[in-house]
């Protein structure tokens, strides 16, 4: 159920972006784009209100939120991460990375850890395929990765304020 | 307008432009086969995504196979539609369809109605060559009304399609994407978490067992065989004129006499009819017309009109979920089924002195929301339901093939009394616009004094979306208008709240055509000439009827002197009228 609330700040904001593309419905994807960018990610409510500014059914924007993985229902973390699973950071092991990041943060892909300070998503190629296998960690990007100097990226990274 | 030329298997068809290459090849009596297409002619129920690939056809010059139901006619057009090459490809996407579908025809629900076991056994398809995973993010649940288990979903969209663009109520649509692909309610909820009206057409379109009915027929059975139980029966207009379907009779062919026959046979104590109940409704609900009516012609400016009807739980679903600031508008008159349940439980046993505990009421509905309808806490008083439970038509069926009845030989029989005599104006009630032409019957001869002159209000029937008239009572013209499908309800709802609907009286309901197109009827698989030739036959009990006006009918007459008084009076409103409530969900 929708047990959480918005912020009138928040609701304020959807329906900001929905005037700014004149509550139109074939913008959605762009709405929704905008709303993850200022939000952070697109829970329940927030399809809700998007939903009725537009006057389509909620189930309508669930589908395209579903739809694209780019979407997110789950708040990102603080330092959101993304492991490429591309061709050539595949061939070069990036499961394996996937796999030690899954183990060391104690999350699946598309989740948060609890502390909200990293997620885990996967993508497909950032153009780095020269250093494969590839991830990127808060937007900056780690090539040539082996899977033991995960352990040691993550304690950095949480050792951060 | 000028003809489209083109040969399909070698023969010549000629058709406007803008025909699509299956409903010309369906106008020379070429059934090419289809799964996700439907097109239910003559109402807005229509899918066609072209989603499936089955209807694929070869055209001359063109590469690749074109999908018949989207893939419009053009001049000099050279169409196969059973080539060697278009034969294997349908084999082999039906193939694959089968390749993540369960393997349990034998116990499915839907087995012998299943639109793709009937393509398994077209194509003789005798193998099964492809394996494919399960996907874990499909939902099985087993609602008020609905039975969902998305494991038997082909992804055709015919679902989505009548939630979103029939009924407007916007439910149930696709989610993720690739394999995890699933067809399910807003936010991958429960339906009942939800706005579902259970007005159950998704159920009626779903070419396989993935959406089906609840199934009470075990509990029923063994309701049947206690002893201890009083077990009545009420059937629904709309069923007598489809149940003989269910063996092969033809399509608007009325079996109201086999009905009772087969209901005494499985064992009912008592055969009554919601035929008299809809008679009753007509009374209650004519009087409510009339009272809103008086306060108006007074000058009263509160009066809430119009009313609108209020016999169609799915839509009373609907104005609940989407119109709670409009909740004074619809008359208070519980429906028929209701109204039928709250009269067997109090004047019906006490005349008797049976004790209500022991009766049980089973409704037999065209329908699904009346199985959830009769759920509701305030049908349940002191826990104890005025219906214990609702059944289909296709539920009544598979109950008497199970009980060895053979349907076609059995006799006529009369419904029991008191509560088995009707006019043909209850009888009507099945059709859109029936309720009102029932109304009107009625209305017109108590509030003015006058005799009808013509019994039919031809231009309330029919199959057209939304449909109005003007009435001329004493001078006054009485304005109404009947809608069917809840996206026509919605356009109606939508104008009423900018206080731009000038009508007097509306009927609403919410399948297509009335509760003849009702989700517990025998599956119509897109043709639309079954819900025709069942309007039809609804009009024809009409008129094979003695009595055509609820007010004439002897049964409600004495009903009245004996235990209710008079329409609205305080035990009336007590036992037949009902209260909504506030169920949006944001």
């Amino acid at each position: 159920m929708s047990e959480m609330k918005l912020s009138c700040e928040a609701v304020r904001q959807i329906e900001e972006v929905c005037d700014k593309f004149n509550n139109d419905a074939g913008e959605l994807i762009a709405i929704l784009h905008e709303c993850q960018s200022r939000l952070g990610y697109l829970p329940e409510p927030v399809q809700r209100v998007v939903a009725r500014k537009l006057g389509i059914p909620a189930s309508k924007v669930y589908g395209v939120v579903t739809f694209y993985s780019f979407f997110s229902m789950t708040p990102k973390g603080k330092y959101p991460i993304s492991v490429c699973l591309g061709t050539a950071c595949y061939v070069r092991g990036a499961d394996k990375l996937l796999e030690e990041f899954k183990r060391v943060l104690g999350i699946d892909v598309g989740e948060t850890t609890p502390d909200g300070k990293f997620s885990l998503d996967c993508l497909r190629c950032v153009g780095a395929c020269g250093l494969a296998p590839v991830a990127t960690i808060a937007e900056k990007v780690y090539g040539r990765l082996n899977p033991a100097d995960i352990r040691k990226i993550v304690d950095e990274f949480a050792s951060r304020e | 307008m000028k003809k489209i030329n083109l040969t399909i298997d070698k023969r010549t068809v000629s058709v406007a432009p803008g025909t699509t290459i299956l409903d010309a090849a369906e106008s020379v009596g070429i059934a090419i086969p289809t799964l996700c297409h439907i097109d239910l002619k003559g109402t807005c129920v229509k899918n066609n995504p072209a989603s499936c690939r089955i209807c694929v056809v070869e055209v001359e010059g063109r590469r690749n196979l074109a999908p018949s139901c989207a893939t419009m006619c053009t001049e000099g057009m050279v169409v196969y539609t059973n080539s060697a090459r278009v034969i294997r490809a349908r084999k082999t996407i039906a193939e694959l369809m089968l390749s993540d579908h369960p393997n349990d025809c034998l116990t499915c629900p839907k087995c012998s109605d299943c639109e793709l076991q009937r393509l398994v056994m077209r194509f003789n398809i005798r193998t099964m060559p492809f394996t494919g995973g399960e996907q874990s993010t499909r939902k099985k649940e087993v609602t008020a009304a609905i039975t969902r288990n998305m494991d038997k979903c082909i992804l055709c969209r015919r679902c989505e399609s009548v939630c979103n663009n029939v009924q407007s109520v916007g439910v149930l649509g696709a989610v993720r994407r690739g394999f995890d692909t699933t067809i399910a309610p807003t936010f991958d909820r429960m339906f009942k978490d939800t706005n579902c009206t259970y007005c159950g057409q998704c159920v009626a379109v779903c070419p396989t067992g993935a959406l089906t009915e609840r199934d009470n027929t075990d509990r029923l059975m063994d309701d049947l065989c206690d002893p201890n139980k009083i077990v009545i029966a009420q059937p629904a207009p709309a069923v007598r004129v489809a149940l003989g379907e269910e063996f092969g009779m033809k399509p608007g062919t009325i079996v109201t006499g086999k009905l009772v026959s087969a209901l005494k046979q499985l064992g009912f104590t008592k055969v009554f009819d919601t035929d008299f109940a809809a008679d009753l409704t007509i009374m209650e609900e004519g009087a409510e017309i009339m009272k809103r009516l008086k306060a108006f012609l007074a000058g009263d400016k509160s009066v809430k009109l119009p009313i609108m009807t209020s016999c169609c739980p799915a839509w009373v679903n609907f104005f609940e979920h989407n119109y709670p600031d409009l909740l004074d508008y619809p008359s208070s008159a519980k429906s028929p089924a209701q109204m039928f349940g709250a009269i067997a439980k109090t004047w019906w046993c006490e005349k008797r002195s049976i004790n209500p505990k022991k009766v049980v009421v089973v409704s037999i509905m065209p329908c699904l929301a009346k199985k959830y309808e009769c759920e509701r806490e305030e049908f349940c008083p002191d826990g104890q339901p005025d219906v214990d439970y609702s059944i289909s038509t296709r539920e009544l069926a598979r109950l008497i093939k199970r009980a060895n009845i053979r349907f076609a030989d059995l006799p006529d029989t009369d419904f029991d009394t008191p509560m088995g005599e009707s006019s043909g104006a209850g009888a009507i009630f099945g059709a859109t616009g029936g309720v009102m032409e029932a109304a009107l019957r009625t209305v017109y001869e108590v509030y003015t004094g006058k005799e009808l002159p013509k019994l039919e209000f031809t231009e309330v029937r029919g199959l057209e979306g939304i449909k109005e008239a003007t009435i001329d009572l004493n001078g006054f013209p009485l304005k109404v208008c009947v809608a069917h499908t809840l996206g026509n309800a919605r356009i109606l709802m939508d104008r009423l709240r900018k206080g731009e609907l000038d009508y007097h009286v509306v009927e609403v309901m919410a399948c297509p055509g009335g509760c003849i197109g009702g989700a517990g009827q025998p599956y119509h698989h897109g043709n639309i000439e079954i819900l025709q030739a069942r309007a039809k036959a609804i009009y024809r009990e009409d008129e094979g009827k003695p009595i055509r006006m609820s007010h004439k009918n002897p049964d409600i007459i004495k009903l009245y002197e004996e235990y209710l008084g008079e329409p609205l009076s305080e035990r009336s409103e007590q036992l037949l009228h009902t209260h909504y409530f506030n169920k949006s969900i944001d």
